[in-house]
Formats: structure tokens, sequence, C-alpha cells
């Protein structure tokens, strides 16, 4: 108990802490929100103000003959302006608002966005993209409509009703103590109509995710569905799923909808109060006041009409509140990750990297209780393939990971051309560096927009040109606009093999002094392979070029093969030594090909 | 549209009584103003309190009516909306898995579940809020008005030229926002996509240091999105100030005229009132409709992108029913057979010609892109071809009954892809009416079950997509899947990349051993995967430019020896 109230305190402090965070965050722009504020407080005033100058007309014109009209004639134009006024700060005001958040959610954005490229890698990987993506779009704009309209609708609905029931009490004491009175009522029926249809809604919520998985999982595997014969079968789980899903969502949509009439109701409840004592009390005034005006009471019904609706309102903008006050704390979370340690300053420049490298007793785990590299001791000439092999979760990629500074080593060193690799500036290293990986990122653009990511500078010659080499300017070719087509997000239509082609031609475009190919020809077939090998042998020629491969038939002419096995290098030679010494990489060398001495059948 | 409006007919009562009832309740608060007039001129007027005792009490039971009224209707409005809706939702996934490959890949997977999911949903808004609104509040609006005329003729003009201008108001504000609010929404999708894009090419962008220039390119997108919204935003807030100011003004005309017309005897204070009170009802009820329409809008385009998947009629090709020849020794016949899909430069298969006989073990093999998974795809008529036939026991693919012909075919795609739930859910699908032991000697022949079985035996969980099982194990449940299913004609397309030598060794033993005289078809990189079948089958760019034994081929065939010899790692180092 005693806990949960502490917890509850912390809660509270935090979200005071967020709240001022944001506050400092709009901090230079704070002069419109002070308006916008001011200015509702003014235009909420005003239009209470309304109906009473209304009701003082109604006052002037009794009946036949008895016509104020010089009297109206002035309430008319202080009606009039008090009207123009009220427009145009209700105007001004939502502008205001739009302004702020528009700037907020821009400012907030782009500060997320510019984080991505500062995360270091181990945060980015251990979460799926789709959480970080909800966070710089979803959570920041649940900000905006929440925090900063929500607010204003909370202060303008708070005002009305305080305004209402002061100008009520203005009018006639009696008739506001009768709508205080009443008030609890509309509290209690909105409270009533909100929790019940919020089990309803997470029932709805929970179905609906259940059935978006299957209709997702289903038609995404329609083929395989349809290879199988399984339509009905599917049809028929997606109707159980559906009719649950109907009757859930029957009950939520029914129940909310609830707030609506039975807030109605409690106005109509409201109304006829005021009606009948507004009446009775324009007959005979009470404890010596006089008797209200029938022109009173026209206004005094007019609020009454609305009496209720800003409570609506203001359940609504609670949840709304609470929503954004859990995005924004979210948000700032992304903003606070710890990120990559800046380069020092000083860093030494890379010019003409001769491409030796060395591995000092190099140590490595991606979790402190599960060591992956260990004590890893290699020296790599300039201009030497290293290829590196081995089952899969062996750390070939890691070995990767910690040459591109993904990660940095946690104990020992990794020297290019004898400087330690931590000593330099990431963004230099990784220019020496041109790296392809076995899952092709593909980006919305054209297909010569994609090849020319890394230089972007490049003119469409020397675009086609690096194409031709990486085997893919044929069929860029037979695509509708040609190195012109726009490929979607992923790639689209193409095959895996056809997008690992487009990553090689990247690389060929920049022509770094190291390669580095992480499975890139994995799914390419063995001709195109062999054609693309030989293109790259062209361009390894005095490169550093580090290879990693399933498939050995990909690796045999490196000059080093490293063979590795539960985080150590288990074996290092030429393919040729290797074979000789019929160790780990002579088994899975047969594995692979079944042992068949091939060499016999070649003539 | 037509399928919401079928959809909506079988809850036709609900359909028409929700927004009747809403007309009513609709009526009875038009009345209150009446009744209020009455108050101030008879009761107020008169000094008669038994009778504004009586009138409030009746304006708390015309609240009451009214709740009755608008509950009943809330009821049936949801209960036409979601029951529609689901119908919908229904008939769109029956659509959709009967949608051939053609049409699947034209539409594509992401596109089809947001129609099934977001857009149906919005669908489900728009109908609830529309049977519920959108005949009341013009009918408010136009009641007040009629209304207004019968408390008093002259002074109600002024309301018949108050309600076009307000229209035309939130029509003008409604019409050229939303176009703009499409402009925005296709910004957002801009700035989402450069956003999974960064995280997703993270080790991309490093590489080639492009962190600085991506951020650059996100800050000119959203600062675009910005200033777009903030142009959207100053437009759509004219609507509520302007409304607000006209109701108003109509209200001043209507007090100057009031006052005349009460100085000359022609109206009351309690009409003048009434009048009054008219008018605030028909500026609450513009108020929501113009909140009504940007969703009724929404919910139009959802119900549009729906129909344009449901007006699909992309069925395939079909001749008259004929009956199959199981005897005929040539199984599979392509003759002639050429495709080319739509929006491709080039044909996929040309001119191809070929017999498998029956029980025959044919390899198919051919670089990326030459057409191999589109050849055995002919066979189970996923696809139609461009020109030429392709006959399976003698018939045209065309003559059958498409369930018929492929309840004789089994066939693992490239993609392994395995649905959540346990093994035997995921053999079950393939064949309901397997055995336990069917299962499990298909679980045997695949090389998985001992694999299984570690993991639970026929029960063992599977996680969406498979992720619990390696790719190779994932490779092999494929096909025990296919298996299962005893088919006549078994076609693995590139089932076994992930297996190692020993494995896939053992698997196509197994299958070469099976009682039935299956006939199978194998798509394979590796020319080591095909030496043993009967004939291997060379796709060059769409063309079949080899078929023979391995042997055969290596001499006959370049592309075959070309092949082989890429595959065939110490060539070179063997022939020093």
């Amino acid at each position: 108990m005693k806990k949960d109230r502490i917890g509850l305190k912390e809660t509270r402090r935090s979200s005071r802490g967020v709240l001022r965070r944001l506050l400092r965050e709009i901090g230079r722009d704070r002069a419109p929100l002070v308006l916008s504020l001011l200015l509702s407080v003014v235009s909420a005033a005003l239009t209470l103000y309304v109906p009473i100058l209304i009701g003082r007309a109604i006052n002037l014109a009794v009946g036949q003959g008895a016509v104020d009209f010089a009297g109206i004639g002035r309430v008319l134009v202080a009606l009039l302006v008090t009207v123009g006024v009220t427009g145009l700060f209700r105007y001004a005001v939502e502008v205001l608002n739009n302004r702020i958040s528009c700037d907020v959610v821009r400012r907030l954005r782009i500060r997320a966005f510019g984080k991505i490229g500062r995360l270091p890698l181990s945060y980015i990987d251990s979460r799926g993209s789709g959480e970080t993506v909800s966070r710089i779009v979803t959570d920041i704009d649940t900000v905006s409509d929440g925090l900063l309209i929500g607010f204003g609708q909370l202060l303008t609905g708070v005002l009305t009703i305080l305004g209402t029931l002061a100008f009520l009490f203005w009018l006639s004491w009696i008739l506001a103590l009768i709508v205080l009175l009443v008030t609890p009522l509309s509290l209690f029926a909105a409270r009533f109509i909100a929790s019940r249809s919020h089990g309803y809604f997470l029932k709805q919520a929970t179905l609906n995710g259940e059935e978006t998985a299957f209709i997702d999982e289903m038609i995404g595997g329609q083929k395989v569905v349809q290879s199988l014969g399984a339509e009905e079968a599917t049809r028929e789980r997606f109707d159980a799923i559906n009719d649950r899903f109907g009757r859930a969502a029957l009950s939520a949509v029914f129940f909310s909808s609830l707030t609506n009439p039975v807030t109605r109701f409690v106005n109509a409840i409201v109304y006829a109060a005021v009606a009948l004592a507004g009446a009775l009390l324009t007959l005979s005034g009470v404890g010596g006041a006089a008797p209200l005006s029938v022109g009173a009471l026209a206004a005094a019904l007019a609020y009454a009409t609305q009496y209720t609706k800003p409570f609506n309102e203001i359940s609504g903008v609670v949840t709304e509140l609470q929503n954004a006050m859990a995005s924004l704390s979210r948000v700032f979370s992304l903003l606070d990750e710890p990120e990559e340690k800046p380069s020092k300053p000083d860093a030494p420049s890379l010019t003409e990297v001769a491409g030796r490298f060395d591995f000092d007793d190099v140590s490595f785990s991606y979790s402190p209780d599960r060591p992956l590299l260990k004590h890893i001791s290699l020296r790599v000439r300039p201009g030497e393939t290293v290829a590196i092999v081995g089952p899969t979760g062996c750390g070939k990629t890691t070995l990767i990971n910690l040459l591109m500074r993904f990660y940095d080593v946690c104990d020992g060193a990794i020297r290019l051309d004898g400087a330690d690799l931590r000593e330099l500036d990431r963004r230099e290293l990784r220019r020496q560096i041109g790296m392809v990986l076995q899952d092709s990122w593909i980006r919305a653009g054209s297909v010569a927009f994609n090849l020319a990511i890394g230089r972007p500078e490049a003119t469409r010659e020397e675009i086609e040109d690096a194409a031709r080499r990486a085997h893919c300017d044929g069929f860029i070719r037979r695509m509708p606009d040609g190195y012109d087509t726009v490929l979607p997000e992923g790639g689209g239509n193409l095959s895996a093999g056809q997008k690992q082609l487009l990553s090689i031609a990247r690389v060929m475009l920049c022509l770094p002094p190291i390669l580095i190919l992480d499975e890139a020809t994995s799914s390419i077939d063995t001709r195109t392979e062999k054609k693309i090998r030989d293109a790259l042998a062209t361009l390894s020629e005095g490169r550093t070029s580090f290879i990693v491969a399933h498939r050995l038939s990909t690796v045999v002419s490196s000059d080093l093969i490293l063979v590795m096995r539960d985080g150590d290098i288990v074996e290092t030679g030429t393919h040729a030594d290797l074979l000789a010494a019929g160790g780990f990489y002579a088994a899975l060398y047969e594995s692979q090909f079944g042992g068949k001495p091939k060499r016999r059948e070649t003539p | 549209m037509k399928h919401l409006f079928g959809q909506l007919k079988r809850f036709r009562a609900a359909t028409i009584l929700a927004p009747l009832l809403k007309l009513a309740e609709a009526l009875l608060e038009l009345i209150v103003p009446l009744i209020v007039a009455k108050i101030v001129d008879d009761g107020i007027g008169g000094g008669d309190r038994t009778l504004i005792v009586r009138a409030s009490l009746f304006l708390v039971l015309i609240g009451f009516v009214g709740l009755l009224f608008s509950v009943t209707a809330q009821y049936f409005a949801a209960r036409a909306a979601v029951g529609a809706t689901n119908g919908l939702r229904r008939e769109l996934f029956r659509h959709a898995t009967g949608l051939p490959f053609k049409a699947l890949d034209e539409i594509g997977a992401p596109t089809l579940v947001t129609r099934l999911t977001g857009d149906v949903n919005q669908v489900r808004s728009g109908v609830n809020l529309g049977l519920r609104l959108l005949l009341r509040s013009p009918f408010i609006v136009f009641g007040a008005l009629i209304m207004a005329f019968t408390v008093d003729a002259r002074s109600a003009l002024i309301f018949s030229v108050m309600i076009p201008v307000l229209f035309l108001v939130a029509f003008a504000v409604t019409l050229t926002t939303i176009p703009l609010y499409r402009r925005s929404q296709a910004k957002l999708d801009r700035v989402v996509g450069l956003t999974r894009e960064n995280l997703t090419g993270v080790r991309v962008i490093r590489a080639f240091g492009r962190e600085d220039a991506e951020v650059d390119r996100f800050r000119r997108e959203s600062e675009e999105l910005s200033s777009l919204n903030r142009f959207v935003g100053r437009i759509s807030a004219l609507l509520n100030p302007l409304t607000y100011v006209v109701v108003n003004l109509a209200v001043i005309v209507l007090l100057r005229t009031g006052a005349i017309r009460i100085d000359a005897g022609n109206l009351s204070q309690g009409e003048l009132i009434a009048l009054y009170n008219y008018l605030s009802q028909i500026l609450v009820e513009l108020l929501k409709l113009t909140s009504l329409v940007i969703t009724i809008n929404r919910s139009l385009a959802s119900a549009k992108r729906i129909g344009e998947i449901l007006d699909r009629r992309d069925a395939l090709d079909s001749l008259p029913e004929e009956t199959p020849d199981r005897a005929t020794p040539d199984h599979v016949v392509f003759r002639g057979v050429s495709l080319t899909y739509p929006g491709a430069a080039g044909p996929a298969l040309s001119g191809i010609d070929l017999s498998v006989g029956r029980g025959e073990k044919l390899g198919i093999i051919g670089g990326t892109g030459s057409g191999k998974s589109t050849l055995t795809g002919l066979i189970p008529h996923f696809l139609d071809a461009t020109e030429g036939q392709v006959l399976v026991d003698g018939i045209d693919v065309r003559a059958y009954d498409t369930d018929a012909l492929r309840r004789g075919i089994g066939i693992v795609l490239q993609e392994p892809l395995l649905f959540s739930g346990s093994v035997r859910d995921n053999l079950k699908m393939a064949n309901p009416d397997a055995t336990d032991a069917e299962m499990e000697s298909a679980l045997a022949t695949a090389q998985i079950l001992d694999a299984v079985n570690e993991k639970g035996g026929l029960d063992a969980k599977i996680e969406q997509g498979g992720r619990n099982f390696s790719g190779g194990q994932r490779q092999r449940l494929a096909v025990a899947r296919a298996l299962v299913r005893r088919p006549e004609i078994l076609i693995l397309d590139d089932s076994s990349s992930a297996l190692d030598y020993q494995t896939d060794a053992r698997l196509r033993a197994a299958i070469a051993a099976l009682p039935e005289k299956t006939t199978v078809l194998t798509i394979s990189q590796r020319t080591s995967s095909l030496r043993d079948a009967d004939r291997i089958a060379v796709l060059d760019e769409g063309r079949l430019v080899g078929l023979g034994t391995h042997e055969e081929l290596l001499a006959t065939c370049p592309v075959y020896a070309e092949i082989d010899a890429s595959q065939n790692a110490d060539g070179k180092e063997g022939a020093v």
C-alpha cells in the first residue's frame, strides 16, 4: 500500500518533470503559447457574455408598443463588436495552437531523427525498427494532439464551466445553485459510461489484434495457403475470429456511444430545472431579490443548453492528456539514450591507407554473460583476401561489426596500418571500407539514386559503368524506366539476388581501398556469382578484402581462410593447406560437396 | 459502395430504424423551444404557475423519451455498422483468399492487409456515425428552419438566408482542406518511410557515412510537412469562428427585426426567445455536421478502396471440364509454353516444350530469374500461360476444377513459410484427414522427425513464420507438409538450399524411395543436388537450353557446364 503511494508520487513527480522539459523545449517560442492562453481566456469569457447581451436585448422588447429601440440599438452594437472580437480571437487561438504544435512536432522529430545517427548499434539492433519509428512518428503526434490541443481544450472547458456558473450567479444565485446541484449527476454519468466502455474497448482491442495477426499471417502466406489447398479451412478459422471480434466490437461501439444521449438527458434535466425555477423567479423574487427578467431567463436557458458539453469534452481530454504524457516520456527517453562516444578531435585523417590489419588479443561480447570472440590475434597483410568461414553463430559477422566499428572491442585492439581503430574517426575509417551485406537494403527512390548512395555526385556514366561491372546493368535496363525506375522501400519485386547485385554495384561505384563482403552473393546463382567474383578479383587487386561466405566455393581462392567456431579461430591457412590438414574445414567442405573428389571429373 | 449497401441490406431493420429513431429524437428536441415560448408567454405572461410546473415536467419527459429513442437508435446503429462491416470484412477475406497469384502480386499483401483491417474499421466508424447523425443534423437544421417559419414567417426569412451561407462556408472549407490533408498524409508517409529506412539501413548508411545527409533530408521533409500542416491549419481554423460569427450575425438581425415586429404587435417576447433557441440549435448541429463530413469522407474513400479489390474479377482461364487419363505415360506436358508478366520488359518463359513421364525425377536448374519457379507454378495452375498449353494427365490444366487439380500436387515454394500453431496444425492444413502415423511418416521422409520429436512431437509449437526452427528445418517441415498430401506430383522449389550435403542426399533418397510412383520436379541451384535425377532441364532467360542427364549436359550444354564449373570449387586448383 505504502509502496504504491510512493510509486504514484514518483510518477506524478516525473510527469511534472516531463512537462517542465516540454516547456523548455517550446522555450524561445514561448510568446505564441502565452498569447494563445490569454486569447482563449478572453474568448471564453466573451462567448459567455454574448447570451447576456442577447437577454438584455430581449428584455428591451417587452411587447406591443413597449420596445426601447435606442436601447436595443446600443445592445446590438455591443453584440456585434463582441461577436466580431470573439470570432477573431477564436481564429487566432486555433492558428496559434496549430503553429505551436507543428513547431514542436517538427523540432522534436528532427532531434529524435538526428539521434538515430548517433545511437550505438546495440540500441538499434536490440529493438525492432517499428518501436523507434512509432516513437518518432506516432508518439510525437500524440504529444502535439493530446498535450497542446488537449491542454487548450481543458482550459477552455474549465473556464466555460466556471464562467457559466459565475454568470448564472450574477443573473440569479438560485439558478446557479440549482445547476451546481445537478453537476455531480453529469460527472457521474460520464464517469460511469467511460469505465464500462473501457473494459469493452480493451476486449475489442485484444480481439482486433488477434484478427489482424491472423490476417497478416494468412494473407502474407496466401500463396502457400493456396498451394496447400487450405483456402476454405482458413476462411472458416477467419470467420470464427471475425465473429468473436464482431461481438466484442458491438458492445464497445454501443457502450461508448451512450455518452452523448445520457449527457443530453442530464442536460435536459438541467434545462427543465432552469426553466422551472427561472420562470417561477420571474413571477416573484425570492428573499427580497427583484424578480428575474425574461431576458435573463433566456440567457440562463442559453447557458443551460451548453452546460454539460464541456464536461463531455473534459472527460475525453483527460484520457488524451494521459496518453500524451506517456508518449512524451517515451520520446524523451529516446532522446536521453546514451550516444556513441564521439571520435577524438585529434583523430588522424586517413590518406593513402595500405590496408594492414592487426588483431591483438581481441575479445568481444554483446552481453557480458555470453562471451563471443575470445582472444583473437591475427595479422592481415595489405592487399590480402581473407575469407571467414564457419557455422552459423560462430562470430563471423561480429568480426565484420568490429572492423566497421559498428561495435567496439571489449578487450585488446584492432589496428589499421598500426593505428588503433578506436583512435580513428569512425567516418574516416568507414570511408576506407566498402561493405556489402547479405540483407541488401534498397530504399524508396530511383535505381540510380540507390546506386549512388555512397557517391551522390557520381555521373550517370559512372553509375552505369559500376552497374555493368556488378552484372546488373542488364536487368536494370529491362525495367520500365531503366535507371530512373522508382523502387519502393525494400525493393518490391526485385529478387534477393538482384538486390545483392545492386548492393555490389554501390560499392563498385566508390572503389574504397578495403572491401568487406558479408554473404554478399548468397542469393546469386553460382554462374553470375563467378562473374562477379572475377570482377571483384580485379577490383580487389591491391585491396585488403574480407569475405564471409557460407558457400565454400566462394572462398577457395582466398589468400587466407579463417575457420571460426564458437568465437575462436580454429584453423587458418589456404584452401589447399586446410584440406590437407583434414580438420574442421575439410569436414565442412565435405558436407557441402559430399567429399566426392570432383577434381577427377573435371577434364 | 455497392458492397457496403449489400451488407447493410442484411441489417435492413436496424439500418432503417436507427436514423428514424434519431429523427424522432430530433423532433422532440425541436418541440423544446415551443414549450419554452409557452412558459414565457402564457406561464410568466399569464402568471400561471401550474402551467410552468407542468411544462417543465414535460421538458423532462421529452428528455427521457428522447433518451430512450436515442439509446435504441445507438444500438441499432452499432449493430448495423458492426454487422455490416464485419460482413464486408468476411466477404473481402473470402475474395482475397480466392485471388490468383497474378492478382496477389499485383495488389501486394500489405495492401490487402490494410484493406482488411484499417479500411474496414474506417468504414465502420463512418457507417456508425452516418446512421446516427447524417440524417439527424440536417433534419434538425431544416426542422428548426420550418419550426421558425411556423413561429413567425417574416423573421424566419433570416434563417433561410443564413443556412445556405453556413453550408457554403462549411463546404468551401472542407472541400479545400480534404485534398490538402491527403497531401499532408502522403508527406507524413514519406517521413515515416525515411525514419524506417534509416533504422533498417543503419549499417549501410553508416558504412557510406551518410548520417548527416540523411538528417538534412529528414529536416527538409519535416519542414515541408510542417509548413503544409500550418497552411492547412490556417484554412480549417476558419470553420469554427466563421460559423460562430455568421450565426450570431443572424441573431443580431433577428433581434432587430424581432423588436420591430414586437413593437407592431406581430410577435411575442416568448416567440422571439423560441426563434433565438432555434438558432442556437442550428449552430450546435452545424458544428457537429462539419466534423461528421470529414469522417464520412474518409470512410467513403476507404469503402472505395475496398470496392476496388472486391470488383476485381481476375479469374484464371478455364476450359470446359474434361476427364483426366490417369494411365497416360506423359504425366506433365508443356506444349509451346510462353509467359510474359504484365509490365515486364521481356518474357519470363518462351516456347517451352517439355514432357515429364509418370514417376520421372526431373531436375530443373538455371540462373537467377531464368524462369524456374514460373515453369513449375504453371502445373498447379497458379498462373496462366500467355501462349501454349500445360497438360496434366493428358488434359489442359484449364479444363480441371482447380481444387481437384491441386489435390494431386504437392508443391514446396521457395519461401518455406510455416504458420503459427503446432506441427500438427501445419500438416493438417495440407491434408485435414492425415492420421498421426501418416504425418510421422511424412516427417520421417523429410528427415525432420527427430528434430520434431525433440521439440515435443506433432504438438511441438511453431511460432509465427517458424522463427523457432532453423532455415534448414523450416525447409524440411515444408517438404513434410507437401508429402502429407500424398501427391502424385511433387514439386520442390529450391527446398534444400539450406541443407548440408548429407541431409540433402538422404532427403533425395527418401523421396526416391516413396512407395507411390510419384513424379518429382526438383528445382535447385546446385548441380550436386540434381546429379541423380533421371533428366535435368536447363533454363536460361526463359528458354529451355538443355535437357538430359548430368553427363550428357556436361558434354552438350555449355550453360550447364558453366554452372557446374562455377560450383566445382577446386576445379582450377585441381587442374593444376
